[in-house]
């Protein structure tokens, strides 16, 4: 048995632009144990419930995260929409697929920067990242903001897509699927990135199901969950598979989420085909919620569940965001054991961590 | 068309000492827990453990209502993963859980703040 | 702006933001947006960095975080406040864990408005620092050739600077 030492990492740290620290107990080279520690952006905004009323929460529900901050809107909105028993307008739950969608693909070619910085190749790193852009481009054009959209209110939308903005987003769909293409064959078939990714932070099936592992990291494993087939927004009228690799190692994530990018593409088309001609955008609730709900949405980093239990009153009695990441922590910590100390940056990235999600 | 799947969330209600047994009962059944959470209402805490099944898409949810200085024992020994939602909800709301599998000592969040989400100091 | 004669190091710092701005101040250095051509550099090491470039709000954890990276970039030195958290606390200002913005530890010379920051404004704010960072290098450099100790330059923390010093 060699000498053992426990390695601090982080909190800043190489391959993330944000902070998490994890306590690596090592032998030789082998990580035996690990112990993250969180809360270096703990901000306690789920307390915010006292001061805001729930009409407000939905845009402090948005800036949970910058990532997917569209869908956190979303998933609030639409428990609290639950609560209310109003319906959403078709026109409506279509905007919010397509957003919800764009949202994906611009988190999943972040991600896939991030992860071409990790190992390494840093040309690829910008090269994702300017196809990221297009994405971006495009929610600007829709929405105005670039990452905080705040188009999401209580029984709806407040901006439409116009129909010449819809050509845009098809032209550009094309354009970053050509171009997905190309980055698609250095991603998944470059020899030494493979070399990098395959085999490496393996989590079974059984292991992601029993550590509760979420979205892309626990799909690339085999378990077959994605909460859009519970058929929020316009989910439930789109036609799509989840996507699953069982291989589950850092290849099988890096497919998982390249081909979800193929998936989002292909949703966006199919949603801007059948969106319904419609002048509403959002039903007016009236009165305070009451009553309590389980949310279960699916970001790009997995399932994200918002609790929401009102009492009659303008304040929320508790808003609960439990997110992707925070479900994944467990995983992080059994797939780090038994790796070399060499791989811990590229694959605490392979699980997506978004930390500010984590700590809210 | 796609077939979608949404089934109502289930609630039970539950006592405090049979929470173990239950968790047992639902890991048994093949669910993941989903989501553990506290609340703070009307001078006692609300504890929902959420199981989700990934086939049929339903939420299980048991909720433990208990007053404030009730003793929870942590379900970590049967879900390891429950682990973080247990640490938070001890640092959070002061709820005295007891047997976690790697215990934070409320260090979780590191907040200077103590149990900021649950009884208002001036109550207690 | 003026002929660039330096090139400043960035140091960039998530002190309790959402993540927006973080993203934001990466793409504003990618080559779309492409603030490099400013003459800075993006590097994680406090050591040689000269501008500190932080976003979101400032926190319990993290006021110590940030204090120290400060104190362990070279002087002179300049610091960007990037985004609504980091100028004022922003949304998150109620927040039981939020202290304020990034100016509640340490001195913020340039503050850039923003939810989240657009990349634009993030390049505005680096010319601006950059420009400052110029002037005061200058201010540095008659210093030393004064024969003046230029760790007593204004810019220091008061209650910091004897453990920067020792």
């Amino acid at each position: 048995m060699g000498k053992r030492s426990i390695i601090p990492y982080g909190p800043q740290h190489p391959v993330l632009p944000e902070p998490i620290h994890i306590d690596l107990v090592i032998e030789d080279e082998r990580v035996i144990e690990a112990i993250p520690s969180v809360g270096f952006i703990h901000r306690g905004l789920e307390s915010l419930v006292d001061k805001r009323d729930f009409n407000q929460m939905a845009y402090v529900a948005e800036r949970t995260c910058g990532i997917c901050s569209f869908q956190h809107g979303m998933g609030y909105c639409e428990a609290v929409e639950h609560i209310f028993g109003v319906d959403v307008p078709d026109r409506a739950r279509y905007l919010r697929t397509i957003w919800a969608e764009l949202g994906r693909m611009h988190s999943h070619l972040l991600w896939l920067g991030l992860l071409a910085d990790g190992f390494g190749f840093e040309n690829l790193f910008y090269q994702a990242w300017r196809v990221r852009e297009k994405v971006l481009d495009m929610q600007e054009m829709t929405s105005g903001g670039r990452l905080i959209f705040s188009v999401n209110v209580i029984g709806g939308v407040i901006k439409d897509i116009t129909d010449e903005q819809m050509q845009i987003i098809l032209k550009t769909m094309d354009e970053v699927e050509e171009e997905l293409k190309v980055l698609q064959k250095t991603f998944l078939e470059d020899y030494s990135v493979q070399s990098r990714l395959h085999g490496i932070g393996i989590i079974t099936k059984e292991q992601a199901h029993d550590l509760g592992c979420a979205g892309p990291f626990a799909r690339a494993s085999g378990v077959k969950v994605d909460m859009r087939k519970r058929g929020y927004a316009a989910y439930g009228e789109l036609d799509f598979e989840p996507i699953v690799s069982n291989a589950g190692d850092s290849y099988a994530r890096c497919y998982c989420r390249m081909m979800e990018i193929y998936q989002s593409i292909d949703l966006i088309r199919q949603a801007i085909g059948k969106i319904p001609k419609d002048n509403t955008l959002a039903t007016p609730v009236k009165g305070n919620p009451d009553g309590e709900y389980f949310m279960r949405v699916e970001q790009p980093r997995g399932e994200a569940v918002y609790y929401v239990k009102a009492n009659g009153t303008p304040n929320l009695e508790r808003m609960r965001i439990r997110t992707p990441t925070f479900a994944n922590l467990p995983g992080l910590c059994e797939m780090l054991k038994n790796t070399e100390l060499s791989d811990i940056g590229l694959l605490v990235l392979t699980i997506d961590p978004c930390i500010s999600c984590t700590e809210r | 068309m796609a077939e979608t799947i949404c089934p109502e969330n289930i609630l039970e209600e539950i006592p405090v000492d049979i929470l173990l047994d239950k968790s047992l009962e639902k890991k048994k059944q093949g669910l993941r827990l989903s989501q553990a959470c506290a609340a703070y209402v009307n001078d006692k805490y609300e504890l929902s453990y959420s199981f989700a099944n990934d086939e049929t898409y339903e939420l299980t949810t048991l909720r433990v209502v208990i007053d404030k200085d009730t003793v929870v024992p942590s379900i970590t020994e049967i879900v390891p993963s429950a682990v973080f939602y247990e640490n938070e909800m001890k640092e959070l709301f002061g709820i005295n859980i007891v047997m976690l599998s790697m215990d934070y000592e409320d260090r979780l969040y590191r907040i200077e703040q103590e149990a900021p989400m649950g009884p208002k100091k001036e109550e207690a | 702006m003026a002929k660039v004669k330096r090139s400043p190091w960035l140091l960039h710092y998530d002190g309790s933001s959402c993540n927006g701005c973080d993203i934001e101040v990466l793409a504003a250095l990618t080559p779309v947006y492409d603030a490099e051509r400013f003459g800075v550099m993006n590097t994680g090491d406090p050591m040689q960095a000269d501008i500190f470039m932080i976003t979101g709000g400032i926190n319990t954890q993290n006021a110590e975080v940030v204090k120290q990276l400060y104190d362990q970039m070279p002087r002179p030195k300049v610091v960007v406040a990037v985004g609504v958290c980091a100028c004022t606390g922003g949304v998150f200002k109620d927040c039981y864990n939020i202290l304020g913005g990034a100016d509640s530890v340490i001195p913020v010379d340039i503050y850039v408005p923003g939810c989240a920051a657009r990349p634009q404004a993030i390049i505005d704010g680096v010319v601006k620092a950059v420009e400052l960072f110029q002037q005061r290098s200058d201010e540095h450099d008659k210093l030393v050739k004064q024969g003046g100790r230029p760790d007593a330059a204004k810019d220091a923390v008061k209650e910091d600077k004897e453990v920067s010093n020792g």
